[in-house]
Parts: structure tokens; sequence; C-alpha cells
């Protein structure tokens, strides 16, 4: 089994997060960009493995675990926030909910 | 005794004041008048018994301190301002024209303001002006004196404006406030100097102050003497500071009597004649004050000569009387001033009342050109009208003649008047002949140009006060007035050697030159059979009335600068400046609160690109 | 003790207030009026049975506050400040009567930031401690900041920040001078003072008192006002109900000229005479400025306002001309201003009352409807311009006096200002009462009555009898 080389991962990783970030500029609707920001919680989750499998080390693995916890419970509020907001605003768009403007 | 009755003097008309104040409405009109007329009898029987009292005492000087109202302690000593009385010869010959023709004047108003609805307010106003002329003539000090100055000015300006509703009587009362002001300013900071250099306000003390530590000629005395003139100037409307007087005639008739003819106007040839010890002691401004009077005597008659309305002739006639004083006080013909400041108190207060009695019997007609005729239909108000206007001619034998003459015979060898001021006096009494004779023309003699009925008061009490004005002021002459004690320190005698034999001659028949040319220059006023006459339109005569383009002056030169930069500046420029600071604060904020749209998104993409730039900083 | 009694117990009645309002309804103003007056007596009182005498400052209380940086809680009392406290009680009175109706929202909260106010300034008038001093600065100004933004009128809250904002950053300037000046102390004797008699021993250096001086000197000139930074007091006057006006004019500014006397004068006195010929300068810019924008204005308490920027003018070139008479006429200036304003003021608000409008274009012809309160307002206005026989009178006249040897050209342009008194007194009096009537408006009930005649009487008495301020020495600058 050849090894993958480490700049594949992260190149990999990279492509992810951009299509997150993009994601998440570019999407109006809350869901979405909540869907993207999981896109790029796991391109930065591919480039710990690829680094741990890399140096030969199990923290990669760990951190990534951790990464996976953590967008679960990211998911959970923000999800219940968006419930919250549909039954508040009547929308989910992102735009509309600027109250915090200057 | 004596002591008491001096200080009671002003609180008789103050006590009418206050409660005629208090009370206003509430009180009849035979209440009101009683109260008003009553206080004013009072204190012109008072002020006789005190003058008597005076006359027979040796010390000719009497003086009351009623309490003590600030000191001065400054480096030079310390100078007690006390609200104090000191009356002597010219003080006496003042409160008895303040307060006999007050008295006549108020028994005259109360019977014309009758049917006012503001009677008993007119009457306080009255009251009020009489207590502060009378602080104003028995100060015993400057300060003192200051508070009836402005407090004859605060009653005048009352009394200009009681018509309050009509625009025009409310600016006449502003104007005169405003332009007297002017001049009280300049008073103001004649006393700040007189203080620091005499450490005095007392007229006693100041003028044996300054005879001790000043020389002729001294120049702190030249400024004192120079800025009292200019409260004089004010006070009395000479030149420059005129202007208010015609205005002021927008006052009822009574006002004009007492307070614009008889004594108010008057108070700064008081004034100087009060403080010559120390205008001895600057010739130079004597000689402007013989100059100021002189114009002013001239301008006032040329503009009496074409005026439309009767009360504006008279007022013209007063500035240019009150020149004769000045002329007088300049030419250190001290007695000769006070005395002609009496008798023309009385005859010019007869002549108002009298042309308020006509304007009455007219319904407040006061041009010249819609009368006519009186002499038949008036003719009692026309004989009086007659005696005041042979005073003010100074036909021999009348109060003026010998006041007036008595001015005219110093002028001529005055080491501060001289030949050419006798000339503008001369050429002055020949235009008081011709508009007296123009006035008196238009309005009793020639063809009715009036259409109404006639009103006539038949009130014994008006006709009185009338009658005994004008025995006043025909007989005035007869009072020898004593003033030898107050200008004891008069220049040395001068010399009259060179004067020629026919001054005397030139000065009296000089109103009968007047005369005769009106009765043929004027002839058209006297026996024409139009109905209409036409006063001149000429640019001249124009400019003439218009009190020689004075008021167009000084609309230009001080009135229309001030409001303008008023109105530049109406925002404060400072404030504006200081508010520059708020607005920077502000650009800033509002420049980045558009940042703060808001929106997650703009956020994000924000925050993306400034890692992009910072890691490619930190990486190049 | 006394002391402490009035200021705390303002403060409690100023809470009670507040809950009782809660309970019962228009109870507040009651108890405001019953504190003011019973602390007044009690004040008084005490002052009269006092055995001392008043020509030096007299200790009352002196505790450590704060003793890590040794800062007391003491208080001390003169002539010069028993007169400012007797008028700050007086106008406090007035206060309270002119909100009696004018006042109707949040009733109890308006009335505890009165009572605060004046407990605030009461003790700026005899803190000796500059730290204490400092506090009760601020503790006045906070109530009277409320009192704009939450009573005011249309522009209220601009109104309260500019006010605000002024205030705050000249006192900034001043503690820092504080501050600077107790560490000089420190350094001087090796322990820390804001003690005002232990500064009075201090032996500053010029240089470095020409500096503190100057913070001092700003603080103050914010709070008199003088041009140029004067703009605060025309928009506060004008935005606040009647009594935060008549507590400002009358109360508020004369903390200013207060200051410039116990801090500035007696402090630095060598660099306040190196400083006079500029602060002068500034007095007469300030007069002339004033009268001028006073002309200007078409709102009642925005010309009002400016004049008060004029009349503070005269105490402060009097002042700064160290001399006893003009001394004398600050202090007669300053409690005539305090009455004649606060005068004007009251009127103002009447008017406003009957009309709902500050505009004078909306007045005219009052006269005919409402004679009594012409004649008030003619009182007032020539207590404005200066009419002898009023308390102002006095007070300039012997301000200009004193100060004529020192700066002859200042005091002739000054006097300049008495011509523009007359005109903007004129312009008030004449287009809000003359001229042909416009609107029918009641006249002055019991109560206004009470207040005016109360305000009419003051300034006729010191205007007649000045003494009666004159006797005691106040602490003259002996210069």
């Amino acid at each position: 089994m050849t090894e993958i080389p480490l700049e594949h991962v992260l190149f990999l990783s990279c492509i992810l997060f951009s299509i997150g970030f993009v994601g998440v500029i570019s999407r109006k609707n809350t869901l979405f960009m909540l869907m993207s920001l999981e896109v790029m919680l796991n391109a930065v989750g591919v480039a710990f493995i690829g680094a741990g499998s890399a140096w030969r080390q199990a923290d990669g693995q760990v951190m990534f675990i951790l990464i996976l916890t953590l967008a679960a419970a990211e998911v959970a509020v923000g999800l219940a926030l968006f419930i919250r907001m549909q039954r508040r605003y009547r929308s989910l768009d992102i735009d509309e909910l600027n109250e915090m403007r200057g | 005794m004596s002591t008491t009755l001096l200080a009671a003097l002003p609180f008789y008309p103050l006590v009418s004041f206050l409660l005629l104040i208090i009370l206003g409405k509430r009180l009849s009109w035979q209440q009101a008048s009683w109260l008003s007329v009553g206080a004013m009898a009072l204190s012109a029987l008072s002020s006789g018994v005190l003058v008597y009292q005076l006359s027979q005492s040796d010390v000719h000087v009497l003086t009351v301190q009623l309490w003590s109202w600030f000191s001065l302690k400054g480096s030079t000593g310390i100078a007690d301002v006390n609200f104090a009385f000191y009356l002597d010869a010219l003080s006496s010959v003042m409160i008895c024209v303040v307060t006999g023709i007050g008295f006549l004047i108020h028994l005259f108003a109360a019977i014309y303001m009758k049917n006012d609805e503001n009677f008993s307010r007119f009457m306080a106003y009255m009251n009020l002006f009489i207590v502060a002329m009378l602080i104003l003539v028995l100060a015993d000090n400057l300060v003192l004196l200051y508070l009836g100055w402005e407090g004859v000015g605060l009653c005048s300006f009352l009394l200009i404006g009681f018509w309050y509703q009509e625009k025009d009587n409310v600016l006449a009362a502003r104007k005169a406030f405003i332009v007297t002001r002017i001049g009280d300013t300049a008073m103001a900071i004649g006393l700040f100097m007189l203080f620091k250099s005499l450490g005095q306000l007392n007229i006693v003390d100041v003028t044996q102050a300054a005879q001790v530590s000043w020389q002729v000629g001294n120049n702190d005395a030249y400024w004192i003497a120079l800025l009292l003139l200019g409260g004089a100037v004010g006070k009395s409307a000479q030149l420059p500071l005129q202007t208010w007087l015609p205005d002021a005639m927008a006052g009822p008739t009574p006002v004009s009597a007492l307070i614009h003819a008889a004594t108010m106007v008057t108070a700064g040839v008081y004034l100087i004649a009060r403080m010559h010890g120390v205008f001895l002691l600057a010739p130079e401004v004597m000689q402007y004050v013989a100059w100021i009077g002189a114009s002013t005597l001239l301008l006032a008659g040329a503009a009496a000569l074409v005026q439309t309305d009767i009360k504006r002739v008279l007022a013209y006639s007063t500035m240019s009387q009150i020149g004769y004083m000045m002329l007088a006080l300049g030419a250190g013909a001290w007695s000769a001033g006070v005395f002609h400041l009496m008798t023309h108190a009385f005859f010019k207060a007869l002549l108002f009342l009298t042309a308020g009695s006509v304007i009455l019997a007219l319904h407040h007609q006061q041009n010249l050109f819609k009368m006519g005729g009186l002499l038949k239909k008036l003719p009692v108000e026309s004989t009086l009208f007659i005696i005041g206007l042979i005073c003010l001619m100074a036909l021999p034998g009348t109060s003026g003649f010998f006041s007036k003459e008595a001015i005219i015979a110093e002028l001529w060898s005055s080491p501060t008047a001289g030949a050419g001021l006798w000339w503008c006096a001369i050429v002055g009494a020949l235009l008081t002949s011709i508009y007296s004779c123009r006035l008196f023309f238009l309005a009793f003699l020639g063809k009715q140009r009036f259409d109404t009925q006639l009103h006539i008061e038949k009130s014994k009490l008006l006709r009185m006060s009338l009658l005994i004005l004008a025995a006043l002021s025909l007989l005035g002459g007869l009072i020898s007035l004593d003033l030898q004690a107050v200008f004891t320190d008069m220049s040395a005698p001068v010399n009259k050697v060179n004067e020629p034999y026919w001054l005397h001659t030139v000065a009296i028949i000089t109103p009968f030159i007047g005369i005769t040319f009106s009765w043929f220059y004027f002839a058209r006023y006297r026996i024409t059979s139009n109905a209409e006459i036409k006063a001149s339109q000429s640019m001249l005569s124009q400019f003439l009335r218009s009190g020689l383009g004075f008021d167009a002056l000084y609309q230009w030169l001080l009135i229309k600068p001030y409001c303008f930069i008023a109105r530049l500046n109406r925002r404060d420029i400072v404030d504006q400046m200081i508010m520059l600071n708020a607005w920077y604060v502000r650009l800033w904020h509002d420049t980045l609160s558009t940042s703060q749209n808001g929106s997650l998104r703009w956020y994000a993409a924000a925050f993306g690109l400034a890692i992009v730039c910072l890691v490619g900083v930190v990486t190049l | 003790m006394m002391l402490t009694i009035i200021i705390f117990g303002l403060l409690l009645c100023g809470g009670f207030a507040w809950f009782m309002e809660g309970i019962k309804q228009n109870s507040a103003r009651w108890i405001a009026l019953g504190s003011f007056i019973t602390f007044m007596v009690f004040f008084a009182f005490s002052i009269m049975n006092s055995p001392q005498s008043f020509n030096e400052l007299q200790l009352f209380v002196r505790i450590p506050w704060i003793s890590t940086f040794n800062i007391e809680y003491a208080l001390a009392l003169d002539h010069l400040s028993i007169t400012l406290i007797i008028l700050t009680f007086f106008l406090a009175i007035i206060c309270v009567l002119v909100s009696w109706q004018e006042i109707q929202d949040k009733c109890g909260f308006f009335y505890f930031n009165l009572l605060a106010s004046i407990a605030g300034i009461i003790g700026v008038f005899c803190a000796v401690d500059l730290f204490l001093f400092f506090f009760f600065w601020e503790v006045m100004l906070l109530p009277m900041t409320a009192i704009i933004a939450i009573w005011g009128h249309e522009n209220r809250h601009f109104a309260a920040i500019k006010f605000f904002i002024f205030t705050q950053v000249s006192s900034l300037l001043m503690l820092v001078a504080i501050i600077a000046t107790a560490y000089f102390y420190a350094q001087q004797t090796g322990a820390l003072s804001f003690y005002y008699q232990d500064w009075l021993q201090l032996d500053i250096p010029l240089h470095l008192a020409n500096y503190l001086m100057l913070g001092f000197f700003i603080a103050f000139a914010v709070k008199l006002p003088s041009v140029p930074v004067h703009s605060w007091l025309p928009d506060a006057h004008t935005q606040a109900p009647t009594a935060g006006s008549v507590l400002l004019a009358g109360v508020l500014l004369k903390t200013g000229a207060y200051g410039l006397i116990r801090f500035v004068i007696f402090l630095f006195p060598q660099a306040s005479q190196d400083f006079a010929p500029i602060a002068g300068t500034l007095a007469v810019v300030s007069i002339l400025y004033g009268a001028k924008m006073a002309f200007a204005q078409t709102d009642f308490k925005r010309l009002v306002a400016y004049s008060s920027i004029s009349h503070m003018g005269f105490v402060m070139l009097a002042l700064f001309a160290f001399n006893p008479i003009a001394y004398q006429g600050a202090i007669v200036t300053m409690v005539a201003h305090g009455l004649s304003s606060a005068a004007l003021f009251s009127l103002a608000g009447m008017v406003y009352n009957r009309i709902h409008s500050r505009d004078l274009n909306d007045m005219g012809g009052f006269w005919q409807s409402a004679p009594r309160m012409g004649g008030f307002a003619l009182a007032f206005a020539g207590a404005a311009f200066g009419l002898p026989g009023l308390a102002n009178f006095v007070g300039e006249f012997m301000s200009l006096v004193g100060a004529y040897p020192h700066y002859p050209m200042l005091v002739i342009l000054a006097a300049f200002g008495l011509i523009g008194s007359a005109i903007y007194g004129m312009v008030l009096f004449q287009t809000s009462f003359q001229g042909a009537p416009t609107k029918e408006i009641a006249d002055l009930s019991m109560r206004e009555l009470m207040i005016s005649g109360s305000l009419l009487l003051l300034l006729l008495i010191i205007g007649l009898y000045p003494n009666l301020l004159l006797q005691y020495s106040m602490g003259a600058p002996s210069l």
C-alpha cells in the first residue's frame, strides 16, 4: 500500500475548507450555512488526520474526535436556534437578521 | 425739621406711585387723580417751604443722609456712596421747577388722560418720574445722581411707549432709551475715571478735590469733563445724540411737556452746571459745550422751520432752546444758563400743554396743515399759545427775554465763546422767531382746514393750570435767582471793554426782524383762501424735516452693521467651532458604522479576507 | 455636624420624596419644599447662633475618609460660602415652586434629582478637601444632567449630552491638577494631602503653578461660562425645564465663580496675577459677545442664557482685577445675577406654560392681558440691563469702578456691554409685552406672584441696601 503524500491530504483539506467557506459567505439560508460550516470543520478534521498519520501519532485522531463532538454540539445548538428563528421571523434568510447593524 | 422735609420730598410721589401700581384699575378716576396730584401738591408745597427756609438760613446748604448705600475703599481713600440729599441754590431752582411745573402738568394730565383705560398706570409713571427727577437733582453724589438719571430714562421710556400697542411708539421708546443709554455709558466711564483720579464721588468733595489737585487744562479733567458731557448730550438731546427727541413725541402730550420739555431733557444742563468745578478746569471742553450748543440750536431751529407736526415743531424748538443753555454753560454764564432752564420750563410747558388742548379739541389731529383758523374758535387757547410764543421768541418784557438776553450778553467777551458763537445765537434767535410765526400762522390764522366738530374741554382746573403757567411765563423773568453761592468759584470777571455798542440793540431787535420777515414770507399761510395748502416737498425741506439726515446716517453707520453682524452670527461661530469636534467624531462614527451592517455573511467574508491577508503578510 | 446633616439630610429627603410619590401623588413636591425650608431655617439658625466669626474659613468637620491617600471629609464655611449657600436654598425653593405644575411626569424622581443636586452644590460650597470638592462637583452634575435629559424640551438629549461632555472634560482637567498638586505636596512634605489649608501653605514654583492654575481655571471658566467655552450654556438653558434653568443660571454658574475665588486666586496668587490680563480680556470678550449674541436670539430662554454669559463676564473681570472694590462687586454681581436670571427664567417658564412657545415672534402685547406679569418682566429686564436701584447695578458698578485703575481699556470696552444689555433688554421686554396684542394670556397666579414678588423684593433690597452683603469681608484676597 502506497502512502498518500501529506501534500495531497492538505490540498484536499484546503479545497474542502474553501468550498465550505465560499458556502458560508454565499448562501443566504442559514441551514445551508450550517452545512457549509460542517464542511469546513471536516476539512480541518481531514488535515488533522493526515498530519497524524504523517507523523505517526494518535494526537491527530484525538483532535478529530474532539472536532466531531464539537460539531455535533454546534449542530444541536444551531438547529435549536434556527427553529426559534423560524418561529420568530418566519424566515431563515440570514440577511434579514441584521438588527445589529450600526 | 427742614431736613425731614427734605428727606421726605421724593417719598410723596413714591408712595403715590406704589399705591397706584398696586391698586391699579381698582381705583376710580377721582381716587387716582387725587392721589397722584395730591402727592405732587404736597411735594410742591414742601419744596416751596424748603426753599424759603433755605433762603432764611445763613448756610445756604442743606444736607440729609437717608442711609448708606455702599462705600468704595480705594487706594486713594474711602468714598462713601450714600442715599443723601444736598440742597443748595442750584438744586432749589431745580426742585421748584420739577415739583411746581410737575404739579401743574399732573393737574392738566389728570383731565387730559381722563378717558384712558390705563389712567392710573399713566399717573403712576408720572409720579415715578418725579421721584427719579427729584433724586437726580438732590443727589449729593454722582452715583445717586446716576440712579436718578437712569430712573428718569426708564420713566421716559415707559411714557413714550405708554400707548404700547402701536409699533411706532414702541420703537420710539426703544430709540429714546438706547440713544440716551449711549450717553449714560460715557458718563459711567467718566465716573470710573473720576474715582480713579480723585478717589471721590461726592459732588462737593469732587469739586474741592479737583480744584486742589488739578491745574487748568489737566488731562484727567479734560477726559472726565468730556465724558460727563457725553452723558449730558445724550439726556439733553444735543448733537450728536439728538435723534431720539423728535420721535419721543409719540408719548401723550403731558409727557412731552413734563419730560421732554420742562424737566428731564434739561438734566444734562443741570449736570454740567452741577459739575462746573470740573468743567472750569477743562476750558477746551467748555468750548466743545458751547459749540455743541450752538450747532444744535441752529440745526434744530432749521429743522423746526419745516415740520408739519405741531409737537415736532415744539420738540425741535426744545432742542434748540437747550442748545442756548449749553451755549451759556460753555461760555461760563452758569447763572444765565440755569435761568434760561427755568424760564424755558415755564413757557415750553405752557406751549406743550396748550398744544395738547388744541390737539384734544381737534380729536388728536397733530398735523399743522390740517388746522388753521383756530384763533376764533379757541380764543383762550390761542391767547395762551401766543403768550408762550412771545416768551419763546424772547420779546422784551417776557421771561424768555430776560434769560436769553442774559445768555447772549455774556457770549461776546467770554474766553470760551466769542463773536462767532454770538452770531450763532443771534441767527438762532432769528430762526426761533421765524418758526414760531410759521407755527402760529399755520395753526391759528388762515382758513379752517378741518371739518370735525371741535371738542372743547371746559374744565376749570385745566384752564387754571394753563393760566398759572402763562403767568409764570410772562412774569418769570422777574424772579431773581441768587446762584452766587453755587458759582462762587467762577473765573475772574471778564473784560467787557471790547464789546461793540450795537450788541444789545441787535440782540433785542432780532426777533422783530424775524416776525416781520415771516409776516410777509408766510403770508400765504395767513391769508390764503385755499382750503388746502401743502407743505413744501423740495429736497431741502425734506432733508431739514428729517432732522438733517442724522437718523439715516446712524441707520447706516451703526444700526445696520450691528444687526447685520448679529444676524450673520446668530448660530454662534464659537459654538460651531466647538461642534466641529462633534462633527468629526460623528463622521468617523458614520463611516465605521456602515461597515457594521449586521449581515453575518459580510462579517464572515471580511474575516476570511483578513486571515488571508494576515497569513500573506506573515509568510512574505 | 450641621453641614453633614444638611447634605445627607437633603439626599435622604430626596429618596423619601421619590418613595412617597409612589404611595401618594403630589406628595414629593411638598416634601421637597418642606425639606428646603426646614434646612434653610436650620442652617440660618445654626450660623446665627454660632460663636465663631466667619471672616476666616471655620472648620466644621474633619475626619479621615480614604486614609490610604490621606483623603479627608472636611467641611468649612466662611462668609462667602454662607452667602452662596443661602442663595442656593432660596433658589431651590423657587425651583420647587416653578415646577409645581410644570412637572407632571415622574415627579418623585424629579424631586429626588433636584434635592440631590442641591445637596451636591452645598457640598461644593463648603468642601475644603480637594478630593471631596471634586466628589461633590460630580454629585451636583449628574442629577442636573438627568433633569435636563428627562424633563427638558424637544432637543433635550442633545443639550444634556453637550452639558455633560463639556463639564466632564473640564473637570477631568481639574482632577489632573488636583492630583498633581497633591503629589507635589507629597514631594515637598513626604505625605499626600488634599486638604485646602495645607495647600495654602505650599510654595509652588511659578512654572508649575502656571499649569496647575490653568487646569483649575479651565474647569471653572467652562462652568462660569466664559467665551470660548460657553456654548453648552445656551443649549442647556434652552432645553432644560424651568427649574433646571433657574438652578443652572442661579447657582451652578456661581460654583464656577466660587471656584475661581477659592482655588484659582487663593492657591495660585502669583500665577493668576500673571494670567490676569488674559482672563480679563476673555471676560470682556464674554461681556460683549454675550450681549451681542443675546440681541440676535429669537428664543426667550436663549436670549436670557446669552445675557448670563455677558453678566458672568463682569464677575470674571472683577475677580482678576485683584482689587477689593472689584472683589466686592463680583460677589454682589454673583448674587444679583443669581436672582435676576432666575427671575427671567421663571418668567420664561410662566410664559411657556401659557403659550407653549419660547419664540419671541410668537409673543407680543402681553401687557394687555397680563399687566402684572408685564410689570415684573420690565423690572427683571431692568435688573438685567443694570438699572440702578436693583442689585445688578451695584455689582456691575463696583466691579467696573474697582477694575478701572488696573485695566482702563478693558473696563471702557466692558462698559459698552451696558449699551448692549440695554439693547437686548429692550428687545426682550418690548417684543414680548409691548406691541399689538397677539394672544390673551392669564395674568400671574398667586403662586407665580409669590415667586416673582420675592425675587423682585430681594433684588430691590440688595440694590438699595447692598451693605447687607458688603458688611462682611468675604475674605477678599489681600493683594
